[in-house]
């Protein structure tokens, strides 16, 4: 036997009860990480516009799906132990709660999953932003264009409140004509000097828009121009710092996006902890109310533990049970021989999902 | 003639003191709700206190804050009292103090209704406290090198951001003052000795405004200088453009903002000030029930409970004679004296 514990029966009670409450409290948990996935998927589907695909929704999709079948799982388990103590209701339970266990192991290598997901993803999200960007950027101006007509607001709006400026840096829009066709003189020497000498007849300043202008700079924001010193006076292009906002947006929306699921790992973490003290709870619950109703005196002394016999004898016993059913459905034993091998990759799947927490 | 009779027994005067107790929690929760809101509404005020020139009035949050807490202890009292009423035995020692607390409660149900048409008043006080807050503010915005004053660009500018508004009343007011510091002029220039030259006050005036009062939603790259110069930008018309730049000013848009909270707070306190009434009202039946009963040994039996003992107007009478008795008492002493001087 695996980590027994003896318990009389007002123990078996408290145990009942205490288990009722902490399968409760991983209800609200449960509710919890559903509401951190909504709330992360609303978040980046805000900025969708600067986002070229959608690999990383992944992780608040799976956030939900954990979340609701959380809440489902927990409540089963609330039941489960509201009829323990119950001894005519408590034996239907029995294959249930083998049912249960593998769900809930699924759970928690789910909630492991997402964590690692939410790092390794961070390069797909840098991509996606790099390319979602630099189309905004180069739609910023056609504000006439069906379906396009938005992309200076979003940028505009995008630049103002993560404090960004361009897509690496600000000098990304040196590289673009932001200034509307419509709103260019083409009589006059500059605007024809400027488009000539472009390869494309592109309209190139050394200018940004004004949402790229940093409140907290000491004198009025300096928008065109920028690279000419003599253009302004007492300014220097070099060591002006505070004139523009000096970050990307790609890595300003990169952090922003970092942090959020970054702050939903304690959370995770809490999670994965109470729904594997539910789930060695219950196992010690049923077992011990088994135990108990096996006896004469149900009200006596029980032993409840994990496993019944050690884990390398579990293990081997699940092959075999594994093995025997496979065989009934053999003729040939050559060809048990070669299906014996997908049979062992199949029992090492079995193994791993009904044992949780050993 | 009692005022809204009710017979009870022994069941319906244990519903009625359940009752009551779970709305007296209830109103512990509102007061609390009043308290919070009026730590909200001050932490609001103390955020943009740098444009209200530091002299905006805390006295209806204070207020808030006060009664919320007063609301929170009185209902919590009332409670005990509705808790200990199910007991014969611990509700005599509340029985002598439970009439003064009723008057308390009325009392202060009216400071309640009072603090609810603050919130709808004092409006009036904070619209002129803006108007002359804002108005120095913009004189202050070139000012990034004057120890106290150097953030007044930046929480401006983060303002009409926020806010969606240029200048006090609109984008002209910017026209009227020197927004540009000293420091980043080229007095060599001629244009700029033209500008100094031409002002009265020697300031650098400019038909331009700061870039905070863009409007993302314009079409067109932001216009901020030589705004009522047609020439000086291609296809575009200074009367007619409308997107370019935020067309409200920033008092208006503040005073709304702070208008509406404080008209949604106005609102939430008169809704806890019904309650309020709600529960004097039932704490008085609850005491009328428990000192009417018919055998006053036997816990079981039938009483009667009311808000008023006499009609509201003989109620009214009889109050205005106590208290002209109580003035009279002193009166009367001193007439006394006097005659029984005179007369020996």
């Amino acid at each position: 036997m695996l980590l027994k514990i003896k318990f009389t029966q007002q123990r078996r009670v408290r145990l009942a009860q205490g288990l009722w409450l902490l399968s409760w409290m991983a209800v609200m948990w449960g509710v919890i990480i559903f509401c951190l996935g909504v709330y992360l998927k609303t978040e980046l589907l805000r900025r969708a516009e600067v986002m070229d695909n959608s690999e990383i929704h992944v992780v608040p999709n799976i956030l939900m799906m954990v979340g609701l079948a959380s809440i489902g799982t927990n409540w089963v388990a609330s039941r489960a132990c509201q009829d323990s103590l119950d001894a005519t209701r408590f034996p239907r339970w029995k294959v249930f709660l083998l049912a249960w266990f593998a769900v809930a192991a699924v759970l928690c290598c789910l909630l492991i999953v997402v964590v690692v997901l939410s790092y390794a993803l961070q390069g797909s999200l840098e991509e996606s932003l790099k390319v979602g960007l630099r189309n905004g950027i180069r739609f910023y101006k056609d504000t006439d264009v069906p379906g396009r007509c938005f992309q200076k607001e979003t940028i505009d709006r995008l630049q103002i409140e993560f404090r960004c400026c361009g897509n690496s840096n600000f000098k990304d829009w040196f590289e673009v004509q932001w200034v509307s066709n419509r709103y260019l003189d083409f009589t006059s020497k500059d605007v024809k000097d400027r488009i000539r000498s472009n390869v494309d007849g592109r309209y190139l300043l050394d200018g940004v828009p004004f949402s790229c202008c940093n409140p907290a700079s000491p004198r009025p924001c300096l928008q065109l121009q920028l690279t000419d010193n003599s253009a302004h006076y007492n300014y220097d292009y070099q060591s002006e710092e505070l004139n523009l906002y000096s970050r990307g947006c790609r890595q300003a929306l990169t952090d922003y996006f970092m942090e959020l699921m970054n702050s939903t790992g304690p959370g995770v973490l809490s999670v994965i902890l109470i729904q594997l003290s539910v789930c060695l709870s219950l196992r010690y619950l049923q077992t011990a109310v088994e135990g108990a109703m096996a006896l004469e005196d149900p009200e006596g002394d029980s032993e409840g533990f994990l496993l019944e016999k050690g884990v390398k004898e579990t293990l081997e016993d699940l092959k075999a049970n594994a093995l025997k059913m496979l065989k009934f459905g053999q003729v040939d034993p050559n060809a048990a021989e070669g299906s014996s091998e997908a049979a062992d990759a199949e029992k090492a799947e079995k193994t791993a999902s009904p044992t949780p927490a050993s | 003639m009692v005022l809204m009779l009710v017979k009870f027994d022994l069941k319906k005067r244990v519903k009625l003191a359940q009752t009551v107790w779970f709305m007296y929690w209830f109103a512990v929760m509102a007061g609390v709700l009043v308290f919070s809101m009026g730590l909200f509404f001050k932490i609001e005020l103390r955020k943009r206190s740098e444009l209200m020139d530091n002299n905006e009035s805390h006295f209806l949050p204070n207020l808030l804050i006060l009664m919320g807490l007063i609301t929170c202890g009185i209902n919590a009292f009332g409670g005990k009292i509705c808790y200990d009423s199910l007991d014969p035995n611990k509700f005599v020692k509340w029985k002598s103090i439970l009439k003064s607390f009723l008057v308390l409660c009325v009392v202060f149900n009216g400071l309640l209704f009072l603090t609810a048409l603050m919130c709808f008043l004092m409006r009036i006080p904070l619209q002129f406290t803006l108007a002359e807050g804002l108005k120095n503010g913009m004189r202050y915005y070139k000012d990034t090198d004057t120890p106290g004053r150097c953030y007044m660009k930046r929480t401006l500018d983060l303002m009409q951001m926020e806010f969606r508004c240029c200048g006090n009343d609109n984008y002209r007011d910017w026209f009227e003052i020197q927004w540009v510091s000293n420091r980043y002029l080229d007095f060599g220039a001629k244009e700029v000795k033209d500008r100094i030259g031409s002002n009265v006050d020697g300031q650098y005036l400019m038909d331009g405004v700061p870039f905070s009062c863009c409007n993302p939603s314009s079409p067109r790259p932001c216009i901020q200088n030589q705004m009522t110069n047609n020439t000086a930008h291609y296809s575009y018309d200074h009367y007619t453009e409308e997107l370019n730049v935020w067309k409200h000013g920033c008092r208006d848009a503040m005073l709304s903002y702070y208008g509406g909270m404080m008209n949604t707070i106005g609102a939430l306190v008169l809704l806890v000030t019904v309650l309020e009434v709600a529960v004097t009202i039932g704490l008085q039946y609850v005491n009328s029930s428990l000192s009417t009963l018919a055998n006053p040994e036997d816990p079981e039996s039938e009483s009667e409970g009311w808000i008023l003992e006499k009609t509201v107007k003989e109620t009214f009478t009889d109050i205005m004679a106590t208290m002209k008795s109580m003035g009279k008492g002193t009166k009367v002493e001193e007439g006394g004296e006097a005659v029984v001087t005179t007369v020996s």
